[in-house]
């Protein structure tokens, strides 16, 4: 009965979104403020009614009721509660009742937060949520109904996919969706902004705080899911390039582009068009990530059961959004005024640089995420494309954007000093200097590229506190002076040194841990020490057991460091008992300087077992980076500008809007 | 809302949606390449020249003792093989490992298999664990004699004739009834010097 409800609930907010969808547009394009005002409670209402479903869905799964096939595919009563909630959206079906929970999440939020948005623009902005809302949950009421009866039920269910039991992961898809998912709020102010023909300034500040959130959520998200597969699939790595990594990665590097380039339009009325085409192709990435994992177009590990007839409507789907938002572009955007001109060397200047750099790295992932489709469908042969490629391209192109990222700041708005500003930066050059020099020294001179690469990260870290002390006038002006300035800077220009600051972490990490790894792969009898850089591992043995819903032989090694005890590691094997599938969890013992990992292979039957012994030099500085990023967007979306409602209540007043625009 | 006339239109904002379209027809023909359907270019060809190590510590198969030797083109010669592209991280390949087993224990059809992309000790782990049906087995760490062989995704098998001719490829698990209507038809016609099919 109560998932009945759930299926219910589901098809009446499918009703509900078709009014959001068309009322409040039909009602923005006559001037009747009645029907606009259909948007807020429908939006709302929509809410209500997609998270009824979901606590439904939810409400089966915990309860282990195995009467519903998806339960009975996807949990079991054994597995613990923790995974029997992260199994709700570990499937295709109860992922996508997620996608659309949130997706209605953002919508709500927009009508009850936008109290002071003006409201042509609202009802629109709400509208277009409400059709794309539309589109989903007539997508998964056709093709994906999560709330299918078994009849007989099933006495048992089949378990969430071993891999999939992990506490890093239960919670991945949640953080990613929000990112994703959250993007859809500047493609509705975009194509709302289209459908008025009006971008300003304040459009500019409406849409910043919502895409911030997104992108905030979507970097934990990514960075989830990457210490994920560094800590579960045991292979040492953290970064697959994979069709599935990638296709969360692609929204985020657009999305950081939109972040930047949407500064330009609220500070200086400049880069509409483009701004508004990076809002539309953000979430259309989204859409076509979405399209990718779930179509089987793309074959990677770890895609859902795909289904053609799924990805047809999802295709779709994808036309009418994207195509429909495009060509509204197309036709709309030339009509958009721009505004403020600048000079190439500018801060302007250098969010342009950004841009180009951002938006040209994007393509170079997109084209290596779809080349083998397009090669496929032109007959050619199958390949795949992997890491060197996306190293080779991605890499020097990401690379001027760290060394830019330190000197736009620091130029003024339409037209900078880069000569002034590279002087006032002298510090950062002695501090790459040093760097550079230092890690050759240190680590010997076998990797230059390695050296230069922290050089490029202390650049980043120096350069970013130079320009923070450059605001406060840090050493220039008296404390009390000093202190002053640092209480009225605002929160977004504390968000974009941390978030920068963030970036300087995480290329320490990347390079160190990919230059100066050192594994070993050996076999061993207990009793036997190993040496791993400076560490000896000595394998005390291997003892079985059983955990809640799987069987586990667990290694134990006695960790030392000239002779001085660190740790005892606990690598596992474990094999879960419903489906007979072995996952290895790698024991890491981490220091805030570096992992040391230990994977425990297989018994050759005669008592020694293959063991893989990794030491990774800073990477948890790859996670605590994308963590100190997404904090700065947190910071940043604190200010008092960005808090919502704050610039619009000053518009709505008609003296001050008379004085904005005098 | 201001709605300036149509002589504002510019064709650069057309590109956009151009490349979209493209994309959106790749796709279109991206779903219908039925991966399991789709005849193998190499089919009536002979196999690639190419010749595998054989897999370190890979445990006996039916019939053979001692060590499981390598995989080279010139092993096809004489008589119809069963080739099986597999992996140990591929989880179908554990779907339809089980008819390999019985088609090993049951009949003296040679099967021999290609490890696709895998750590040798990973997949001769997962043969011990699960058996192994290989009277050879060549070990393509990098993948790059699947490629010549056009793998597609894992598992793959295919049916070689004593000339060493590709004669029939199956993409995906094996089922039931793909081992009953396709593959064994296949290689009985073959061995009495009919077509496949």
């Amino acid at each position: 009965m109560i998932v009945e409800i759930g299926h219910f609930a589901l098809v009446l907010a499918l009703c509900v979104s078709l009014v959001q969808g068309t009322l409040p547009l039909i009602g923005a394009a006559r001037g009747d403020l009645a029907w606009m005002e259909t948007a807020r409670p429908s939006a709302v209402v929509q809410f209500g009614l997609v998270a009824l479903a979901f606590l439904t869905l939810f409400h089966a799964f915990i309860y282990s009721d195995f009467s519903v096939a998806l339960v009975a595919s996807h949990s079991h009563s054994l597995q613990p509660t923790i995974y029997k909630i992260s199994a709700v959206w570990g499937n295709h079906e109860g992922s996508m009742v997620l996608w659309v929970f949130i997706l209605a999440l953002f919508g709500a939020a927009i009508a009850i937060f936008g109290g002071n948005l003006p409201a042509s623009l609202r009802s629109r902005v709400l509208a277009v949520q409400g059709l794309v809302g539309f589109g989903f949950l007539l997508f998964i009421i056709v093709t994906s109904n999560p709330f299918l009866r078994l009849d007989p039920p099933a006495l048992e269910g089949a378990n969430l996919n071993p891999l999939l039991q992990d506490p890093g992961l239960a919670f991945h898809p949640p953080f990613l969706y929000l990112g994703y998912v959250g993007f859809s709020t500047a493609f509705s102010f975009a194509v709302a902004a289209l459908i008025e023909g009006r971008v300003d300034p304040a459009w500019a500040r409406w849409v910043r705080p919502w895409t911030l959130a997104a992108w905030c959520a979507l970097t934990v998200g990514i960075a989830m899911g990457s210490w994920w597969a560094y800590y579960e699939l045991g292979w040492g790595g953290w970064w697959f390039w994979d069709p599935v990594e990638n296709a969360s990665f692609m929204p985020w590097i657009v999305g950081t582009a939109l972040l930047h380039t949407a500064i330009v339009v609220e500070k200086r009325d400049s880069m509409k068009t483009w701004t508004i085409l990076l809002s539309i192709l953000t979430f259309s990435l989204s859409l076509i990530g979405t399209f990718l994992v779930r179509s089987g177009v793309l074959t990677s590990v770890h895609a859902f059961a795909t289904d053609p007839g799924r990805g047809l409507f999802i295709l779709m789907l994808l036309v009418v959004a994207i195509g429909g938002s495009l060509t509204l572009y197309a036709w709309r955007a030339p009509m958009l005024k721009g505004g403020g001109l600048f000079a190439p060397i500018s801060r302007e200047g250098a969010l342009v640089l950004n841009n180009l750099l951002l938006t040209t790295a994007f393509a170079t992932v997109f084209l290596g995420t779809l080349y083998p489709l397009f090669l496929d469908v032109l007959g050619g042969s199958k390949v795949s494309v992997g890491p060197p490629y996306f190293n080779a391209t991605f890499l020097p192109l990401t690379t001027p954007v760290a060394v830019a990222m330190v000197v736009g700041p620091m130029l003024a708005w339409k037209r900078g000093d880069l000569a002034g500003a590279l002087q006032r930066l002298w510090l950062a050059f002695v501090a790459v200097a040093v760097t550079v020099v230092g890690t050759i020294i240190v680590m010997g001179d076998k990797s230059i590229l390695a050296a230069l690469a922290m050089g490029l990260a202390a650049w980043v870290a120096v350069g970013v506190a130079v320009e923070l002390a450059e605001r406060l006038r840090l050493f220039r002006a008296p404390l009390g002076e000093v202190w002053r300035r640092a209480r009225q800077l605002p929160r977004a220009s504390y968000g974009m040194s941390i978030a920068h600051f963030g970036v300087a972490v995480f290329i320490a990490g990347v390079t160190a841990s990919s230059a100066w790894r050192v594994e070993v792969i050996a076999t061993a009898r207990p009793g036997d020490t190993l040496t791993l850089a400076d560490y000896d591992f000595r394998f005390l043995g291997v003892r079985g057991g059983d955990g809640p819903n799987y069987s586990y032989d667990r290694g134990f090694f006695e960790v030392s460091r000239q002779g001085q005890p660190v740790a005892l590691m606990t690598p596992e094997k474990r094999a879960y008992i419903v489906q007979s599938q072995p996952t290895t969890e790698a024991a890491i013992h981490t220091t805030f300087f570096s992992d040391l990992y230990a994977v425990l292979g297989d018994a050759d039957g005669s008592g020694s077992w293959t063991v893989r012994l990794y030491y990774n030099p800073l990477v948890p500085w790859i996670w605590i980076g994308c963590v100190i990023m997404a904090a700065g967007g947190m910071v940043s979306l604190s200010d008092r500008r960005l808090r919502i409602g704050v610039p619009v209540r000053r518009r709505r007043e008609p003296v001050a809007a008379a004085e904005a625009t005098a | 809302m201001s709605t300036p006339g149509p002589s504002s239109f510019r064709p650069i904002f057309l590109l956009p949606l151009v490349v979209f379209a493209a994309v959106a027809v790749y796709f279109l023909f991206g779903l219908q390449l039925d991966s399991r359907k789709l005849p193998s270019a190499l089919i009536g060809l002979p196999t690639p020249a190419f010749a595998l190590p054989p897999l370190a510590g890979a445990p006996p198969a039916p019939g053979v003792s001692g060590t499981i030797p390598g995989l080279a083109a010139e092993d096809f010669k004489g008589q119809v093989s069963l080739v099986n592209v597999f992996a140990s991280w591929c989880g179908p390949c554990l779907v339809e490992h089980p008819f390999f087993m019985r088609l090993a224990e049951t009949t003296p059809i040679p099967i021999v298999a290609i490890n696709y992309k895998d750590k040798p000790e990973n997949a001769a782990a997962w043969l011990r664990r699960f058996g192994n049906p290989y009277r050879r087995i060549g070990a393509d760490e990098d993948g790059r004699v699947g490629i010549d062989w056009g793998v597609y995704g894992v598992p793959e098998t295919f049916v070689v004739d004593g000339q060493g001719t590709i004669r029939f490829k199956h993409v995906g698990p094996v089922t039931e009834a793909a081992m009953r209507d396709d593959i064994l038809p296949c290689i009985e016609n073959l061995r009495n010097g009919r077509d496949c099919s």
